[in-house]
């Protein structure tokens, strides 16, 4: 097996696996301030790609130009939805939650086959089919600009988390949720807001993805699992852990569908978490 | 109830439970059941079957002077959906099932067909087994996976030699799903056989059928060295695995499948444009020059004239000719009984057909033999018949333009 067939993998398994990482975040942001797992995750980075596919078709916008409108609209839709459904929920016990969010994905997965029917869809623009290349080594131009995509929204969160009054006010919340209302911080408020950045992770992460793969309604679940599988591997709660999942999940799974047999990729990624779930249950980053 | 009132709803009830046969025998027409998935991951290609049904009534009324009436149902993909569906047909009176392009759907509907005495007509499932059961209600006019493999490979040869090339070496590629399995399994065993085959497969690569990235796959297939793609897929695989050659540049003489669904698929050339040139599938197909392609095409184009019976000539032309089995069957049995209709079928002879190849005649398994396939290549953004000669209404094209040696 030559040597730049085995880089060419590992940089598309890297970068996509990015991709992945932004839409984990999104998941482990949320779990780690609120407390309430996402059951609906993927589908809503579904509904996200289907926004960017509408706008693409409409007005000929390259999804990441529509990036930022459509994350703003999920940052609203996120809020709302944590204001309005989620919160009265966060008392409850955990099986509440949890059929909350399913009954909201599985609304989501049937509007969007109501809507937009069977059949996927996607978008095309000039850069979609080219590659950089470097001697013998390939890179995929929408892979590697989802990938930035990623990196720089995953920064700009960490960014926002470490040095903006709000993000700090919603550390407090994650870290002690009594003593946070005892200072005066609106922990509801606070919680609403983490919703909302969660949902303009899966919001960026959708736009960068419906480059790379074709949308169907029943993409969503699928999307679920991987970002719980990527979450658990690289810490629940975790930010960096998100993306360090992204990446080994990735990488996984490119390097077992080259070395072993490219039918049984997701098996590996599903064996790294059961590694992870044996040797250290609080995942790769995660706290105990 | 008055006294007279109550001895003709007796004799009504008489006649419907004692004397079904009387009932049909008196029926004006034939009763189709079309099952097919017109919703589900199927729905794109159960909703082209449909079109082939649709327009069967009209076009069988002016050959064989028969009236048809369609009882449609959707199984929505799903195999016990198909049991239910059938059955419901069955109580709604239909005298005939046809349907459903899926071996799973088929062996489901079958079961019941069987149980209920009721004739059922294949348009389209390749499963071998289906006819191998003994069944004495279940008919089928398509050809079975061993055969696709079989005429495709042998079109492969057709192929080179119409174009004068001699390929080395193949990188086999294909979905790991049932029917990807089986038509892997064709070709391991057909394979040793062909020996006017110029190549040899240098490697198999299978792969998920559901894949949303095939990155990995394609840059092995790239490594391989391989002249030529032979390729198994289904649809949406068939379309990320083009796009993703083209990432990789990789330029291979061609890809041809020896028979699966997928690269002849309108959704093929809307979703890839240009990149749908040249890629060839061997596959069942209508006869263009054919008598009677042009009165369906003529009646295809009234019923649907936004769209072009090309890209739905192997599920129109399946399913039409399925319906066309019962109206023959039920001319010549002039009733609507279901073990003569199923005798009738069973003599079936009808040599002025849509798909190619022989007449259609069932042997005793209710298989009908001597189907043939084309070589059929996108030209100009259409699927476009260039094998066998007799049929063809283009020249192949091979190696596609802009190969370039590994």
């Amino acid at each position: 097996m030559s040597f730049d067939l085995v880089v060419n993998v590992l940089i598309a398994g890297t970068l996509t696996g990015l991709v992945y990482g932004l839409m984990a975040l999104g998941l482990s942001v949320i779990f780690g301030v609120v407390r309430v797992v996402n059951f609906a995750h993927g589908e809503m980075m579904t509904v996200a790609m289907y926004a960017a596919t509408v706008l693409f078709a409409m007005l000929g916008l390259d999804p990441f130009v529509v990036a930022l409108p459509v994350a703003a609209a999920f940052f609203v839709f996120g809020y709302v939805l944590q204001a309005g459904l989620i919160n009265p929920f966060i008392t409850r016990p955990e099986h509440s939650q949890f059929m909350l969010l399913v009954a909201v994905a599985i609304v989501m997965v049937n509007s969007l086959l109501m809507v937009f029917g069977p059949d996927a869809r996607n978008v095309q623009v000039d850069y979609q089919l080219d590659s950089f290349e470097i001697g013998k080594i390939l890179v995929d131009k929408a892979r590697l600009y989802a990938a930035a995509a990623a990196v720089l929204t995953a920064g700009g969160l960490f960014l926002f988390f470490k040095h903006s009054k709000a993000g700090k006010a919603i550390r407090a919340c994650a870290d002690n949720y009594l003593g946070a209302k005892v200072v005066g911080l609106n922990v509801k408020k606070y919680y609403a807001l983490t919703f909302g950045l969660g949902c303009v992770c899966v919001a960026i992460a959708g736009c960068a993805m419906v480059l790379l793969v074709d949308v169907t309604p029943p993409l969503g679940p699928a999307y679920t699992l991987l970002a719980f599988v990527i979450v658990i591997v690289g810490g629940l709660g975790s930010m960096g852990g998100a993306l360090l999942g992204g990446v080994l999940i990735g990488v996984s799974e490119a390097l077992a569908g080259l070395f072993i047999a490219p039918s049984a990729k997701s098996m590996f990624s599903f064996g790294l978490l059961i590694v992870v779930l044996l040797f250290r249950p609080q995942g790769l980053l995660g706290k105990r | 109830m008055k006294r007279r009132q109550f001895t003709q709803a007796l004799a009504a009830a008489a006649v419907a439970t004692g004397f079904p046969g009387l009932v049909k025998a008196q029926a004006q027409k034939l009763k189709v059941g079309i099952i097919l998935p017109r919703s589900g991951y199927l729905g794109f290609i159960g909703q082209s079957c449909q079109k082939g049904a649709d327009l069967a009534p009209g076009v069988i009324k002016e050959m064989l002077g028969v009236d048809i009436e369609l009882m449609n149902a959707d199984f929505e993909s799903n195999v016990d959906t198909a049991r239910t569906r059938a059955e419901r047909l069955i109580q709604e009176g239909a005298n005939v099932l046809v349907g459903p392009f899926d071996s799973g759907a088929a062996s489901a509907i079958a079961q019941v067909a069987e149980q209920r005495g009721v004739p059922f007509v294949i348009n389209i499932a390749a499963a071998p087994l289906i006819t191998e059961q003994g069944y004495k209600f279940v008919f089928r006019n398509f050809q079975t996976a061993g055969d696709i493999v079989r005429n495709g490979l042998a079109l492969i040869g057709e192929l080179f030699q119409a174009t004068s090339t001699v390929p080395r070496t193949a990188v086999f590629m294909h979905v790991n799903d049932t029917f990807g399995q089986a038509m892997a399994k064709g070709i391991g065993a057909f394979m040793p056989r062909l020996t006017q085959l110029p190549f040899k497969i240098v490697d198999t690569i299978s792969y998920d059928p559901a894949a949303k990235d095939l990155t990995v796959e394609v840059s092995k297939a790239k490594a391989s060295n391989a002249d030529f793609l032979l390729l198994v897929c289904r649809l949406n695989d068939a379309i990320i695995l083009r796009r993703e050659m083209v990432k990789q540049r990789w330029n291979p003489m061609g890809i041809v499948s020896p028979g699966s669904p997928g690269m002849y698929e309108e959704q093929y050339f809307k979703t890839l444009g240009k990149l749908s040139e040249h890629s060839i599938s061997n596959v069942p197909w209508y006869n263009p020059k054919g008598r009677l392609t042009q009165v369906v095409e003529k009646a295809f184009l009234k019923q649907n004239p936004k769209d072009k019976l090309v890209f739905h000539g192997l599920n129109a032309g399946f399913t039409f000719e399925a319906i066309l089995i019962a109206a023959d069957a039920y001319k010549r049995a002039r009733s609507t009984d279901a073990k003569t209709l199923a005798d009738a079928i069973r003599q079936t002879n009808i040599s002025e057909k849509m798909m190619l190849g022989g007449p259609i005649k069932f042997n005793e398994k209710g298989q009908v033999e001597g189907i043939g396939s084309a070589c059929v290549q996108n030209l100009n953004l259409l699927p476009t018949v260039v094998l066998p000669t007799g049929a063809a209404t283009a020249k192949p094209v091979f190696p596609v333009p802009g190969y370039k040696k590994a």
